[in-house]
């Protein structure tokens, strides 16, 4: 059994992110990237299932510019088997990652397509939703708890009522949820195995995917400045005040 | 423009190549989720956190840079980062690794019998045996070649005498390499902790270093095996050059200590307001953060250097010294700045740099005093000896 694992290059969760001077982007010059963490947690959970023997081979894959190949070399030390870089310089939008991702899944034939629930850039939670009707498979979102027991997932899931537990048929797309695991610190002997281990190139192109965008972002700005608090005399003054703004 | 990362202002990262950068990253990771969390509180109680040693042998960080025995076999700018990284959480911890590695595995694997090597080296790179190093005496650690500490032959064994001060791991540790005065020189012994006549004491009361254990050491007739000593080096080059590989790794330790303590200071000044500003908004805090940032700058452009020089094996052991003493005197400095740049705040645990400036006074004594640096480098420009 193969377990796809789709990772995305992303600002890393402690850069205070800034808006570029023109707004036309958010800043990724000089600034840390990283994989996104919840396909990191994806990754954890398919080699966790590879080393509990259920499965023969986890594969990352990622699509964008040359520089994701560092983050498929992360995913390489942390354990899975080999990579695939779909190369594009394009915006590629959740609609167009799935399309490619369906070209993978069509290539590799996985019974499991791992992915993140959403990436922590643009928090589009769509991409694995968007692969499995693609696909024609059974999803299994915002997964908190995975058990595989031959051609069935149960999949637990948070939501606000509590959790719900869902049996899927293999193959299927799954996401993970933040507390799905704590992903493992990446030994410093296997990064340097990492080097030697096979990365494919694929341009996007090639897959005849059209990356061109669904949706057009016009305009980026930071959130504005929190006004300064103000204090109050007494208990009375706050309940007039949340009155007044009909707060209360 | 794009802004700068005031931590790299020279943006020293994009000379890395996709390796180092990974080596920095996981270890930055694991001291950012597991030694932070704790590391003020073990300094508060005056303990080392012997429950990371785990994690730290099996992340890879025990003798990183050697090849074979279980080692990573990682190249000198990656031990380097390696070192920024853990000293960023805390000194005791960078000396903990740099006494594992450079100063305890460095000799067994540049000096040992083949079988030594086998006894010892994978243990010690999974954290299983730990060791330290006793080279300086209770007499002064700055003259070496005055060692007092000596070994005879007694049939196929050798009978040591006398006693080390200041020996980080000291009672953690279940092999000390020792150096002793023999008929043929100074020699390198692998002396087992449960010998009869070893005796480990630590050092209490220590201001500094607290998160780190430090002892004496006492040898009073220990008789260590003719298979325990060190064949292949005589004279004090051997400690001299376990040294040399340490120090190098201190160069890049107080780089991230002074990281650490520039981050919490830049946010410090910038949220608090004083005469209805931010602190980071006056002149007079700026030129201090500015100066900072040039001193950080110029420690990792050395590093940086040195670490090229070692990989391509021409580090020169005055370059060393050079940069031990820069770069220890500029996180010293930038330390005691931070720290009274948070005011009050600044002399409690609850900051980070007042931990560091406290630690960095070891870290500028040991492996060779700011002074005596200085000296090396005066040698090197004059020819002449002034120790
Ligand atoms: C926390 C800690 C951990 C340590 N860990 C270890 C360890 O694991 N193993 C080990 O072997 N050692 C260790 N040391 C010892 C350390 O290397 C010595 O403290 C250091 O070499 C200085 O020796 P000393 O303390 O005897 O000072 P001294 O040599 O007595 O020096 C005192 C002062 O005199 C100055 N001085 C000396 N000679 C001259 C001169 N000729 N001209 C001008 N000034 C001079 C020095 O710069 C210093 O300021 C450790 C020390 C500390 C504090
Ligand atoms: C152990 C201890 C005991 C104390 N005991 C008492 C006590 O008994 N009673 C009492 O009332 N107080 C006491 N204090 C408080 C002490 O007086 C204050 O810590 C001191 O006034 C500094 O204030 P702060 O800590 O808020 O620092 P801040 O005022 O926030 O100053 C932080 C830093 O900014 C610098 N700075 C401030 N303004 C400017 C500016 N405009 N331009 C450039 N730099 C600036 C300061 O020099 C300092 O380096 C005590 C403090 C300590 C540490």
């Amino acid at each position: 059994m193969k377990i796809l694992v789709p990772i995305k290059r992303v600002v890393d969760y402690n850069v205070r992110v800034r808006v570029k001077s023109d707004g036309s982007g958010v800043e990724t010059e000089g600034v840390k990237m990283s994989i996104n963490p919840f396909d990191e947690i994806a990754l954890e959970e398919a080699l966790r299932i590879k080393e509990a023997g259920k499965a023969e081979e986890v594969i990352v894959c990622s699509i964008g510019s040359k520089d994701c190949q560092q983050q498929l070399r992360t995913g390489l030390a942390m354990g899975a088997d080999r990579a695939l870089h779909v190369l594009t310089d394009d915006e590629v939008q959740p609609l167009a990652a799935a399309r490619a991702l369906l070209k993978l899944v069509e290539k590799e034939d996985p019974k499991i397509v791992f992915l993140g629930k959403q990436a922590i850039d643009d928090d589009c939670n769509q991409t694995g939703q968007m692969l499995a009707a693609l696909w024609q498979r059974p999803q299994a979102t915002f997964a908190s708890k995975v058990d595989l027991d031959g051609e069935i997932a149960t999949v637990t899931r948070e939501v606000d009522a509590g959790l719900e537990t869902l049996e899927v048929d293999l193959p299927a797309v799954l996401t993970s949820d933040l507390r799905l695991n704590e992903p493992r610190f990446v030994k410093l002997p296997d990064i340097m195995k990492a080097k030697r281990k096979p990365l494919e190139e694929i341009a996007l192109a090639e897959l005849g995917v059209d990356a061109g965008p669904a949706l057009e972002t016009t305009a980026f700005e930071p959130p504005p400045k929190r006004a300064g608090g103000r204090m109050l005399e007494s208990v009375q003054e706050l309940v007039d005040e949340l009155k007044n703004k009909g707060l209360l | 423009m794009h802004s700068l990362d005031p931590l790299d202002l020279y943006s020293i990262a994009d000379e890395l190549t996709d390796e180092e950068r990974m080596i920095r990253e996981s270890v930055a990771r694991f001291v950012d989720q597991k030694a932070l969390p704790i590391i003020a509180e073990c300094f508060d109680e005056g303990r080392f956190p012997t429950e990371l040693i785990p994690e730290i042998a099996d992340l890879g960080l025990l003798g990183s840079s050697l090849e074979g025995y279980g080692c990573a076999g990682l190249n000198g700018v990656s031990y380097g980062l390696i070192c920024q990284e853990l000293e960023r959480g805390d000194s005791g911890l960078r000396s903990f690794v740099s006494v594992q590695s450079s100063l305890c595995m460095y000799p067994i694997h540049a000096f040992g019998s083949e079988e030594q090597k086998e006894t010892w080296l994978p243990k010690m790179a999974a954290g299983e045996v730990i060791g330290c190093f006793g080279l300086t005496e209770p007499h002064g650690g700055s003259d070496p070649a005055n060692m007092k500490t000596h070994a005879r032959r007694d049939g196929e064994d050798w009978i040591l005498n006398g006693a080390k001060m200041w020996i980080t791991n000291g009672t953690l540790a279940q092999i000390a390499i020792v150096w002793a005065r023999t008929e043929d020189g100074i020699q390198g012994f692998i002396v087992e902790t449960d010998s009869r006549g070893f005796e480990a004491r630590d050092i209490k009361a220590k201001m500094s270093l607290r998160a780190s254990v430090t002892s004496e050491l006492y040898f009073d007739n220990v008789r260590v095996p003719e298979s325990n000593r060190l064949p292949k080096v005589k004279g004090l080059k051997g400690p001299l050059s376990c040294l040399n590989q340490a120090r190098y790794g201190i160069t890049w330790g107080p780089i991230g200590a002074a990281q650490a303590c520039l981050d919490e200071t830049l946010r410090y000044t910038a949220d608090r307001e004083l005469f209805k500003r931010p602190l980071a908004a006056n002149q007079a805090v700026q030129l201090r953060l500015a100066d900072m940032a040039r001193r950080i700058t110029a420690a990792q452009l050395i590093s940086l250097r040195l670490g090229r020089l070692k990989d391509a094996g021409r580090m020169h052991p005055t370059q060393v010294s050079l940069a031990k003493w820069n770069n220890v005197r500029m996180a010293l400095d930038i330390a005691r700045e931070c720290r009274d740049l948070l005011g009050g705040s600044g002399i409690t645990l609850e900051y980070v740099p007042i931990r560091h400036m406290l630690n960095l006074e070891s870290v500028i004594t040991y492996e060779g005093t700011e002074t005596i640096h200085q000296l090396v480098v005066g040698r090197e420009l004059t020819g002449l000896n002034a120790f």
